[in-house]
């Protein structure tokens, strides 16, 4: 076996979340051999991949709302890791904000930030439930 | 998190599978192969995004299985340096804390890289971030159970495939159990605001 490209590209949560969903109704439909031995990795890394990205934001989290999220990241100039790891948490601080964005106190003013966590609240979906607590 | 890898491999279907689309087949043993498992340098696999070139099948004889070359692109766990990442404390040793993912577990915090100062309570084999404000020093342990947020810092991969009988004489003379090491662990730190566990992160 040979690796050709260790880093083809970068996946979002999202991204991984909808495919493992996808080919576990695939795997539901055929249905004959999922017990076999040979099945059991699979089996066992989706279950736990799954269980733990269903506990993540990018449940709530569609194609187009990606779309719309990367338009509106484009005015802030953050590098794509930067974008990926704000799309995969959904950070609602600025504290948090400072964390994923590199040298955040020198690139961004504290209304940056603000708008920025503007905008990921806003277009990111959150947890229903959380989001119904009175303010 | 996750990464897509470029990959090139020869997959064998034994003939009882000829009747099967060939494109699942070879999905299937793709998946055999590789999911749950960790490729040396390159990350914890999970499972086949797609195949991009299914090359001719060749069959050789003296095995009437087909072989054919298929290039196709497998998604990794494999984080970036510097990620940040949300997993379950597992347990705390004296080595530091021990975090998991679910899927993948050999994830460790070094005591240096805990917030400072912390200690670890030997009565409750647990670590103690000893936070101090003007009113006193709040110690806030880090239990089994709860959420971290934390930065990746180092991963090391360990080649565990199998030594030659060379080194067989050694190992026969000892009655030490074969140490078993994990082939992809990372190294985390919680040393700045806002890691740590989430509870002590949010505004109430």
């Amino acid at each position: 076996m040979e690796v050709k490209d260790a880093n083809a590209a970068l996946l979002s949560n999202y991204e991984v979340f909808q495919l493992l969903t996808d080919l576990k109704e695939q795997r539901k439909e055929s249905g004959k051999n999922k017990h076999s031995s040979g099945q059991q990795n699979l089996n066992m890394i989706m279950y736990e991949t799954m269980k733990y990205l269903s506990k993540t934001p990018c449940r709530h989290q569609s194609p187009e709302i990606l779309r719309e999220f990367l338009i509106a990241m484009k005015s802030h100039r953050l590098t794509k890791a930067e974008k990926l790891q704000l799309l995969n948490h959904r950070p609602m601080t600025a504290v948090e904000i400072q964390l994923m964005v590199e040298e955040s106190e020198e690139r961004l003013t504290e209304e940056q930030i603000e708008d920025l966590l503007q905008t990921v609240t806003s277009i990111l979906p959150g947890d229903p439930e959380a989001e119904q607590k009175p303010e | 998190m996750f990464v897509l890898v470029e990959m090139v491999d020869t997959v064998r279907i034994p003939p009882w599978q000829f009747e099967r689309k060939l494109n699942d087949s070879i999905a299937e043993e793709l998946n055999k192969k590789l999911a749950n498992k960790v490729v040396y340098n390159v990350g914890l696999c999970i499972c086949l995004y797609d195949i991009t070139k299914l090359e001719d099948a060749y069959v050789f004889p003296g095995d009437g299985a087909s072989h054919t070359k298929v290039h196709f692109r497998y998604v990794v766990f494999h984080p970036f340096l510097d990620e940040i990442l949300i997993g379950v404390i597992k347990g705390c040793s004296p080595d530091g804390v021990h975090v998991s993912l679910g899927f993948f577990d050999d994830i460790l915090i070094p005591p240096e890289s805990l917030q400072q100062p912390a200690k670890f309570d030997e009565a409750e084999q647990v670590w103690v971030w000893e936070y101090e404000t003007e009113e006193g020093a709040h110690d806030l342990y880090m239990d089994t159970g709860e959420e971290i947020r934390f930065r990746v810092v180092d991963e090391s991969f360990v080649d565990t495939s199998p030594t030659g009988p060379s080194s067989a004489e050694a190992s026969t003379s000892s009655e030490e159990a074969p140490k078993k090491e994990a082939p992809y662990t990372l190294v985390g730190s919680i040393s700045e605001p806002g890691l740590g566990l989430l509870s002590w992160w949010t505004s109430s």
